[in-house]
């Protein structure tokens, strides 16, 4: 919140350019001092998750499928959240999530955005033939309903976890090279990418120098949500069958699998939606420092 | 200019209908045994496979499709008979009204939460919008439906629970029938939409010629608004056909728990019963929506952007 | 006085008319007892309303045609449009609808059914002996494509005779009334020789006013109906709500009068309801999990045994169904049909015994797979994780597959693709039926591919067998055949459980050969 003090006008804090004789740590420490605390709680969460995701069998009380007690059972001390439908202990659930449904959405995101931006980019930069090419695979890719082909393909090619995330991330991907073709379509027309272009610099310098800093900030707002779609289209094939198979715990099945009780207002399905809820929140929170400090930077040039 | 995108729309058709048809061939099981079922027996399921035509070699099914599809005959959906024309005529036209009904929403709702949020930039307010949006965003959009249900349909009794519109249904009650699954879809695609408004806004906002009419003295919402927002339209408006493309196409789980009749239950359906002349005419009426939307996006994108309109 | 009872039941379900009725109870001396049951309030039900109705199957790609007719939605819409031969009343016995009486050969070859006189189809058609024959052959012959087809492919000859139909089987069967109720083999008109199931039309309580598959099913009265004391409602319409909780929302908010299939979670919450009465039905519906016999491992009857002895079925029963059920004894016999073997010792969970039958095939432990999906049955994937955590405390490693729900009744059940899977039966409401579908010999759903010969034998000397203690004796060692070497675990028969509102009201009795009072809903009741 320190932040909203700081000029307005000029739309963000400007950090001082770091010191060569500085190593990265100490300036990432100091930048992070200097979050603001949304930021702060967004890293906070992120953090608490991943040590969650990796520690969950020394965390969780009992075994990830292991039925402990009757279905439905009430808060308690043997169950601390209760039980599910099965009389498995959910505390135990959501911290085995964490690590099922976490670092798949993290790495099918991440391939998409791999694959997808410098696709984008290259389209932008080339233009002629190539983004031709490119820009009809993704349209054609992008018209055809996205479950329903990820449903298709799933069925095809057999429901293992490295075509589930191979699939989502190459669907996922396409959305991801519109947004980062359209971004960098703006920013190539720009008289320093000519100048660059004049001066015989090469695609990648001047995607990594040129492109790639004034494209970040519509990117990393991307990847906040396409984060948190990844989650939502997993939930979705979970419940087709095609997901993740149980008894492996993900979020999704789990909202799932007691949503009909919210019917009724219970709220035990609101516990694995909220653990989705906050952990997209945030990433968005440190997303959205992210955004800040690169528009920030962007000053300077 | 414009032909030559119509014309790269129609080979994309042409390109997904190939796709649909190969992924549906792939898939194990057809027609005739999704169709019999349990009840399916070595021999029913040969004679019904002739009936339906699976007898024949793939490729000839497919250009004899081709050439119904090319003088505009659908075919005939092969599990019930059925026109297919007839049968997705009411549906697509329900799936455009609550398309439309939602996107009047949201649009300009995300526009507005949006452009307040660049304006008011880590105020308490920006962050309260964000985390709403992203809860409602982060929800399984069933979970969402039941929530709203439970509290404006069940406990409040202000709109039905049942979107169960037949064509012949008043407007009036289809605008109330249909208002709980738009208020849904709403909440669905309002974050997106609102947040990529909000950061493309703030991109620019550092921008030089921001900082001058800062320096100028002109209002902080008209510089947004005039200065600011006519830059950021690309991805704004690129994320607007995503958002209204997933309204057409991807509401399927919306359409299950409100009842509606539109397109996704069908398609859903077709592809479980391998009735590939349904899935295939689904798939086209999507994929044309969403070709004619991204044409009218990169229009839109290159108006807004006068350095587009005249490349060098 | 049971002649009496069960005249008043018949009375009371429709099946007799008034001036029947009075007839009979004359002829038994007993016409003064008669008028209270013939007041209005008893003998004729309100009349009159809209029934709604929410029903969780029904696809977009569902057919008119009888032959296809394979979900809740068109079954019960088969009832109500349709009349057949004969009819499982609403206390489980035989009765004839169409025919009003049947008589048969001495080797149960031959079956005449004398048809009602006077019976009109909704487009003023009259019905006639050939209309039974185009019907039924509608589902025979190599072209048949009807799920009906092994129903009616042992009929070597149909012959129409005045208002009689005879029909000659390949074999005797003393069942074969029973079959002709099935809800495939609808009566309709005929049309240049040919059934015309395209029209819907049919001589049933309620004529199609419009149908859209998989959204709904609108219905008028038929104001000719020839059964008295049946279809009350004035209009009815089937809706198609696929979701759980969007069907009980819909029953909680007043915009239905009945839902099927409820949720059994939260069952407990929706009684809480005041508006709503939840009903149960135990049928003879019943999850099977069947293992390929005549694959590794389960060739070896001891591993057979072994697994069933690993599966705690209470567990199972009140986890999966909340209890709403019966455990089952790995034969498909209902509690409530005629022959069911109710001495046969149950089999239950014994870790020690599984481990005994696993040493005695010499295994130590062992490791299997097991495919699940909610296809089968809804809650598929938790029984198999159930049994999963019960057997492991047997050393059986049980490996959960979570199969696609799409296609799995093509490409995981009853297919050698998978050595073991779950399954889900209607139930067959004699057991000869059932026994012959899914356990016999060669029968193409015989989904544990199990041959047994003395089961084989047994099976078809019953069916031609008209000796009732005979043949009942005959029944329950095949029960017991299926129950220790046969090659499906019969965990659990599930109730079926509707809701409806308070308004709905009905005979004390309901069917239970199928759900929903055997999908008679709609002729059956009535606005209270």
């Amino acid at each position: 919140m320190t932040d909203t003090k700081s000029n307005p006008e000029s739309a963000d804090a400007m950090p001082p350019p770091p010191r060569r004789n500085e190593s990265q740590v100490t300036v990432a420490l100091r930048e992070l001092r200097k979050a603001p605390l949304s930021a702060k709680i967004g890293l906070l969460i992120i953090v608490t998750y991943i040590f969650v995701a990796i520690f969950a069998p020394a965390i969780a009380p009992y075994g990830e499928s292991e039925i402990v007690g009757p279905q439905f059972d009430l808060w308690s001390d043997t169950n601390l959240l209760g039980t599910d439908h099965l009389g498995r202990d959910m505390l135990t659930r959501l911290i085995y999530g964490a690590r099922n449904t976490v670092g798949i959405a993290l790495i099918t995101t991440l391939l998409a955005f791999v694959l997808g931006g410098t696709c984008g980019i290259l389209a932008a930069v080339f233009s002629g033939w190539i983004d031709q090419l490119l820009s009809r695979v993704v349209d054609v890719l992008m018209a055809i309903p996205s479950l329903i082909f990820a449903m298709l393909l799933l069925t095809i090619f057999g429901t293992s976890i490295v075509n589930l995330v191979l699939i989502i991330g190459i669907l996922d991907s396409t959305r991801v090279f519109r947004i980062a073709r359209a971004v960098s379509l703006n920013v190539v027309v720009m008289d320093f990418i000519e100048s660059a272009r004049l001066r015989g610099e090469g695609f990648a310098w001047i995607t990594m120098r040129e492109v790639l800093p004034n494209i970040m900030p519509p990117l990393v707002a991307e990847f906040g949500l396409r984060f948190c779609f990844v989650f939502l289209t997993i939930s979705a094939l979970s419940f087709l069958g095609l997901g993740i198979q149980p008894p492996t715990a993900d979020w999704g099945s789990m909202v799932r699998d007691t949503s009909t009780l919210i019917t009724y207002g219970d709220i035990t399905p609101l516990l694995p939606a909220a653990a989705i809820a906050i952990l997209t929140i945030g990433v968005n929170f440190v997303v959205d420092w992210f955004l800040h400090k690169t528009s920030g930077l962007k000053e300077e040039h | 200019m414009l032909l030559q995108r119509l014309s790269l729309g129609l080979i994309t058709l042409f390109v997904v209908s190939l796709i649909i048809f190969l992924g549906v061939s792939l898939l194990p099981g057809d027609a005739a045994q999704a169709m019999l079922g349990q009840s399916a027996t070595p021999e029913t399921v040969a004679a019904l496979r002739k009936q339906m035509g699976l007898d024949q070699p793939g490729y000839i099914r497919y250009f004899t499709w081709l050439g119904g599809i090319l003088q505009g005959d659908f075919g005939v959906s092969i599990s019930n008979k059925r026109e297919i024309a007839e049968l997705l005529g009411t549906r697509f036209s329900n799936t455009i009204f609550l398309a439309v009904f939602a996107a009047i929403i949201a649009v300009p709702l995300a526009l507005a939460l949006g452009i307040m949020a660049a304006l008011h930039r880590n105020s308490i307010y920006d962050r309260s919008v964000n985390v709403i949006t992203l809860s409602s965003i982060s929800t399984p959009e069933f979970f969402v439906a039941y929530i709203l249900i439970l509290f404006i349909s069940v406990k409040a009794g202000w709109f039905p629970s049942l979107a169960n519109v037949s064509p012949d249904t008043p407007f009036v009650e289809r605008l109330s029938k249909c208002f709980l699954p738009a208020l849904t879809l709403t909440l669905v695609v309002v974050a997106h939409m609102m947040r990529m408004t909000r950061a493309a806004i703030i991109n620019l906002l550092a921008s030089p010629y921001i900082e001058m009419a800062a320096l100028k003295g002109i209002r902080k919402l008209r510089i947004i608004t005039r200065h600011a927002l006519p830059n950021a339209w690309a991805p704004i408006i690129n994320v607007i056909v995503l958002n209204l493309a997933y309204l057409i196409v991807g509401v399927v789980v919306v359409e299950v728990v409100f009842v509606y009749p539109g397109l996704g239950q069908l398609l859903v359906d077709s592809v479980q019963r391998r009735d590939l002349p349904v899935v295939q005419a689904c798939c086209l009426i999507f994929a044309a929506t969403y070709v004619l939307l991204n044409l009218t996006a990169d229009i839109l994108s290159i108006l807004t952007n006068p350095r587009l309109l005249h490349p060098k | 006085m049971s002649k009496l009872t069960k005249l008043e039941q018949e009375l009371r379900a429709g099946r007799l008319s008034r001036r029947d009725f009075l007839q009979a109870t004359s002829a038994l001396g007993l016409g003064a007892v008669a008028p209270s049951l013939l007041s209005p309030a008893y003998a004729a039900p309100n009349k009159g309303g809209k029934m709604t109705v929410g029903l969780g199957h029904g696809s977009t790609t569902d057919s008119l045609d009888p032959g296809t007719y394979e979900n809740d939605f068109m079954i019960g819409s088969a009832f109500a449009r349709f009349n057949f031969l004969t009819e499982i009343s609403n206390s489980g016995e035989l009765v004839g609808e169409l025919a009003e009486s049947w008589e048969v050969t001495p080797d149960a070859k031959e079956w005449t059914f004398k048809l009602r006189s006077g019976v009109e189809f909704h487009n003023g058609q009259s019905l006639t002996a050939e209309d039974v024959v185009n019907s039924i052959n509608h589902h025979k012959g190599e072209e048949s494509t009807s799920a009906a087809k092994p129903i009616v492919d042992p009929i070597t000859d149909i012959k129409a005779d005045g208002d009689t139909v005879t029909f000659v089987l390949e074999a005797g069967n003393a069942d074969f009334p029973f079959l002709v109720s099935d809800y495939h083999l609808a009566i309709m008109p005929s049309k240049d020789g040919k059934p015309d199931w395209e029209s819907a039309v049919g001589t049933g309580p309620y004529m199609k006013d419009s149908f859209e598959p998989g959204v709904n099913l609108k219905l008028k009265r038929n104001p000719n109906y020839w059964k008295e004391g049946a279809a009350h409602f004035d209009e009815a319409e089937l809706i198609v709500i696929a979701d759980v909780a969007a069907r009980t929302n819909a029953l909680n908010t007043g915009e239905i009068d009945m839902m099927d299939r409820c949720d059994i979670k939260t069952l407990h919450l929706l009684q809480r309801n005041k508006n709503v009465v939840i009903e149960e039905i135990s049928g003879n519906g019943h999850y099977t999990i069947p293992m390929r016999t005549h694959l590794e491992p389960f060739n070896d009857n001891n591993i057979r045994l072994a697994l069933k002895y690993a599966l705690d079925r209470e567990n199972m029963l009140q986890t999966v169904l909340g209890g709403h059920g019966s455990i089952g004894n790995d034969h498909p016999i209902g509690k409530g049909q005629r022959y069911y073997a109710a001495d046969l010792p149950q089999k239950s969970y014994d870790p020690d015994k599984a481990k005994f039958y696993l040493k005695e095939a010499g295994l130590s432990s062992l490791d299997v797979d097991l495919s699940a999906a909610d296809a089968a049955f809804a809650g598929a994937v938790d029984a198999a994780q159930i049994y999963q955590e019960n057997a492991a405390k047997a050393g059986i490693n049980i490996n959960v597959i979570r199969e696609p729900a799409d296609g799995y009744w093509s490409n995981v059940w009853n297919s050698d693709n998978r050595g073991w899977c779950f399954s889900y039966w209607g139930g067959r409401p004699t057991e000869d039926w059932m026994f012959s579908t899914a356990y016999a010999s060669g029968a193409s759903w015989n989904e544990s591919a199990w041959e047994n010969e003395e089961f084989n034998k047994l099976l078809v000397a019953g069916r031609s067998e008209l000796d009732e203690s005979k043949r009942r004796d005959m029944y329950v060692e095949m029960q017991r055949l299926c129950s220790d070497e046969g090659g499906s675990v019969v965990p659990l028969f599930n109730n079926y459980i509707h809701a409806t509102s308070t308004k709905i009201a009905h005979d004390e009795n309901m069917a239970t050969n199928w759900a929903n009072d055997g999908q008679r809903y709609l002729e059956r009741w009535w606005f209270a």
